[in-house]
């Protein structure tokens, strides 16, 4: 991958003209968009959109029909379900690939998500939200530059969704990667992300910053302001 | 269901004292406190109560003991009282204490020992090559579309070729040595560990490999730290039945060109007419069976410590 004359060196990814048909459906076409390093996207869209496509091309899990995608090196993926190891012990799913030696980060990961003392259980013991959590210091602990986030609080109870938000708002504060976060909750994109991308019928139908002061609350009318337009976008009218 | 409804309305700390199990005031307990809104729910509301306990229930764990030995014990205690009055006809089925008398002979002479021993090394071995063999060729069938091209179609043609056919060629090949019955007992114990293995590692979770083929795991660090304790199960599954047809093979390997062993004593047994002795190699073959069992869920429990936390029984 070499470095474009015009790829400013701030960016994280740069995407340009970026399709993939399924068969007979055409899921992305023709899409661009860069990223900056320590922006945080959220990618909203109807299921069914390519959300979950488009970031699988970024993860490197599907080729692209058309079009390039450079991408920072350094990056790292959380999916919905926790996707451990069953027959390793936690430490060992967070140091998956990685050489022995990162045991100390490893375990200062696992201490950043709540999870001190958890090195040696089983993932089949962990609860939905700790087994997330242990997910989630696997990617920290390969200190991303790009992190890929494919709804990864869509599986979890409302509590536990408001904590892991929490979470991973401090983290990536923290760290400062670059995020895509892959979600179909309109609240969560506008509490989290930097920009939001609304994407539809294979492409972008918005793309806008969201320049509210962190932590975000949601009573704030200018909250409801971008709420409310993210949901007309996405075909969901909501009176005021 | 009514009281809950009710208990909206009431004050929270008299709420915390009905629902603590002393009844809710219901159906004729009038020494606990209720709230005026509660009386008229009196009819037909039940009392609440522990909720019944679906769950696995403690066994003493000597009860099990005396469970799986029952059968057995019922079973021998059938054939010596059968045996001692006459039921059962001493050429159709020896004497217990005559086939007592036998093993006791074969003990005091130290062929026992030896037998044993000499079985288990050929059984040993063989399994360990054979075994050996089908797991590299199951893994790498599961793990890569090549390898299921190049070694999935002779191994299914291997599988439908009894091993017992291959006597005779293995027979003018390797003489009647040792080499012509660890090697069969090889061959017989390749197929199902192949079988195993591969469903074992087509039956791990695709999406856990492929997580860890996006943190950067392939090749050996990808079997080896992912795919093959995954399939844990259905390896070990596969050693259980690679040993018990590996017990097989004794008797067919050590029928030619033995002169010890389970198989030989199975054969001496059937050249004499020895009725007690024929009983005996049936016992001996059962209760290396058993320790087989016993062998290999002591492993099972120790390469698989995450699954003792989990299993459901």
């Amino acid at each position: 991958m070499t470095a474009q004359p015009d790829e400013p060196a701030d960016l994280a990814l740069r995407i340009r003209a970026l399709s993939k048909r399924f068969g007979a459906k055409q899921v992305l076409s023709g899409i661009d968009l860069d990223i900056r390093r320590g922006e945080f996207v959220a990618l909203l869209g109807p299921s069914g959109t390519g959300k979950t496509t488009l970031l699988r091309i970024l993860a490197g899990l599907e080729l692209p029909d058309e079009g390039t995608v450079l991408a920072a090196p350094r990056r790292t993926t959380v999916y919905q379900e926790p996707r451990l190891v069953q027959a390793r012990r936690v430490l060992a799913n967070v140091t998956l690939g990685l050489p022995a030696a990162r045991g100390r980060a490893a375990r200062d990961a696992l201490a950043e998500v709540g999870l001190e003392g958890y090195e040696r259980h089983w993932p089949a013991t962990l609860s939905g939200g700790e087994a997330q959590r242990v997910a989630l210091a696997r990617a920290l602990v390969r200190d991303p530059e790009l992190l890929l986030l494919d709804e990864p609080f869509a599986a979890l109870d409302a509590l536990t969704r408001l904590q892991m938000q929490e979470l991973v708002a401090e983290l990536c504060e923290r760290h400062r990667p670059a995020v895509v976060l892959v979600t179909h909750d309109v609240e969560e994109a506008v509490r989290l992300a930097d920009r939001v991308v609304v994407l539809r019928e294979g492409g972008f139908a918005v793309d806008r910053p969201i320049d509210l002061p962190h932590p975000r609350d949601r009573d704030d009318p200018a909250f409801a302001e971008h709420r409310r337009l993210f949901l007309a976008h996405l075909g969901v009218a909501v009176s005021r | 269901m009514t009281l809950e409804t009710t208990h909206h309305d009431t004050n929270p700390d008299n709420d915390t004292g009905q629902g603590g199990g002393s009844g809710g005031g219901v159906g004729g307990t009038p020494d606990v406190a209720v709230s005026p809104r509660l009386e008229g729910w009196g009819v037909g509301a039940q009392r609440l109560a522990e909720p019944e306990h679906l769950g696995k229930r403690r066994r003493h764990p000597g009860l099990s003991v005396v469970l799986r030995v029952s059968v057995p014990s019922l079973l021998l205690a059938a054939w010596w009282v059968g045996s001692a009055g006459g039921g059962i006809p001493a050429d159709v089925l020896a004497h217990p204490a005559s086939v007592v008398g036998a093993l006791r002979e074969l003990v005091a002479t130290g062929q026992f020992g030896d037998y044993v021993a000499a079985s288990a090394v050929r059984a040993g071995l063989g399994v360990l090559l054979g075994g050996g063999v089908g797991l590299v060729l199951g893994v790498v069938a599961g793990l890569s579309a090549l390898g299921e091209e190049l070694v999935d179609p002779t191994m299914q043609m291997k599988r439908a070729v009894p091993f017992l056919a291959l006597v005779p060629l293995f027979i003018s090949w390797f003489g009647v040595g040792e080499t012509f019955k660890v090697l069969l007992i090889a061959v017989a114990s390749a197929g199902p560990m192949y079988a195993y293995s591969y469903l074992g590692v087509r039956g791990v979770d695709r999406k856990v490999v492929e997580a860890a083929r996006g943190f950067g795991l392939k090749g050996f660090g990808l079997a080896f730290g992912v795919i093959i304790p995954s399939a844990l199960p259905s390896i070990l599954m596969a050693l259980r039945i690679c040993l018990s047809v590996a017990l097989t093979g004794l008797i067919a390997a050590e029928q030619i060109g033995a002169t010890e062993g389970i198989g030989y004593l199975v054969t001496l047994a059937q050249q004499y007419y020895r009725s007690d002795y024929m009983v005996l190699c049936i016992l001996i073959y059962a209760v290396l069976g058993l320790a087989i069992d016993l062998a290999i869920r002591g492993v099972e429990r120790l390469a698989m410590p995450w699954r003792s936390h989990v299993a459901a029984r």
